[in-house]
């Protein structure tokens, strides 16, 4: 595999006083490296004071969101080469605080997410058709949302307004209506019906357009908006 | 499950409101997003300044004959088209966002989008036509 150096311009922060700046890296690079791997290279190798979250590496945990090149994507699946520069900018995900360097602090996301009170599984609409085995009365999935915060760090009214619910919650908020799961769906209704809540949309859909996972958070919100104006939603 | 928000210890915005024009690296939706702001701002600034245009009518008909004067400049016409890919966008984006927003076309959000700006951009074609030839 061809190898090539490739520069990271890597957002720094520390808890120290000192203001945030950008440090780069040099790190060679194959077809197959990702950003989160060349960012453990660097960790090794060259600063170990990087701060950097991960875990599966396989884009189904959600611990790895960030920005490259302006852009919020999984950072493990991301490969570096497919980005196309010669300088890869790697920064935290924006509208959640920041603790260091590439390190949010997701309890600030899981405060509200966790306010859905979304059950993790869900009845699975993948071959409906499916004979299921005796005492089972059809097959469950794992939910969509991988609770990675892009969606949050995508939202352009996330940062402006620091009491928004957000799209994460708020599409977890519109699997409890739409699959209530022994949910109480009015709860959620009541709790995005209010200023901070999905009125607070403008329909940038950038949410949407940056998930990973196929949550759809904009559409989530607007069926919330259907819902509680017309009592329909789909 | 908790009916309030939970505060947390940043109550101040972590961006400041310019940040809705930083568009870079976004998607159709946020730059549509950030051009209706920026239309809705230009669209209250023109109506401020056309209401002190027509308060030249009260100076008299001699202002108000050196105002069209000015108003017949190829300049003042091109800024006339921009005033009206203005009111154009935002009316037309306004449609699809107020469609959406009650939860209508969610799925077609997108493409609703495209065949509403090729609809503004045949009218803006037609008006800034009539503008610089009538």
């Amino acid at each position: 595999m061809a190898e090539q150096v490739v520069k990271f311009k890597v957002f720094r922060y520390k808890q120290n006083g000192s203001a945030p700046q950008y440090q780069t890296y040099s790190v060679t690079v194959d077809e197959d490296t990702t950003v989160l791997v060349a960012l453990q290279m660097i960790r090794y190798s060259q600063d170990p004071t990087l701060a950097i979250r991960h875990s599966c590496h396989h884009a189904a945990c959600g611990t790895c969101g960030m920005r490259v090149n302006g852009q919020e994507v999984l950072s493990c699946v991301t490969k570096v080469l497919d980005l196309g520069t010669s300088t890869v900018v790697v920064e935290p995900l924006q509208n959640i605080p920041l603790i260091s360097d590439l390190v949010v602090d997701m309890q600030h996301f899981m405060n509200r997410y966790n306010q859905a009170g979304m059950p993790y599984m869900r009845r699975s609409e993948f071959n409906p058709g499916a004979t299921v085995p005796d005492g089972i009365d059809f097959y469950h999935r794992v939910e969509n949302c991988i609770e990675c915060g892009i969606c949050v760090s995508a939202c352009p009214v996330a940062g402006s307004d620091p009491q928004y619910l957000g799209p994460a919650a708020m599409a977890a908020g519109w699997r409890v209506v739409e699959e209530p799961r022994g949910e109480d769906a009015s709860d959620v209704l009541a709790w995005v019906n209010q200023d901070h809540g999905c009125w607070r949309c403008h329909v940038a859909y950038e949410c949407s357009e940056a998930c990973p996972s196929d949550v759809d958070p904009g559409g989530s919100i607007m069926n919330l908006r259907k819902r509680l104006i017309f009592g329909g939603g789909d | 499950m908790a009916q309030q928000i939970s505060s947390t210890k940043e109550d101040t915005p972590s961006r400041p409101l310019t940040a809705w024009f930083d568009v870079r690296k976004r998607r159709v939706g946020s730059w549509a997003f950030a051009l209706n702001r920026l239309t809705g701002l230009g669209l209250v600034l023109y109506l401020f300044l056309h209401l002190a245009v027509l308060s030249l009518l009260v100076q008299g008909e001699e202002a108000w004959d050196q105002f069209v004067a000015l108003a017949k400049n190829p300049l003042f016409l091109f800024l006339d088209v921009v005033l009206i890919f203005g009111l154009l966008f935002h009316a037309l984006n306004g449609i699809r966002v107020a469609l959406v927003g009650m939860g209508i076309g969610i799925k077609s959000q997108r493409s609703m989008f495209w065949i509403l700006a090729a609809i503004g951009a045949i009218l803006l074609v037609i008006s800034a036509f009539l503008v610089f030839t009538k």
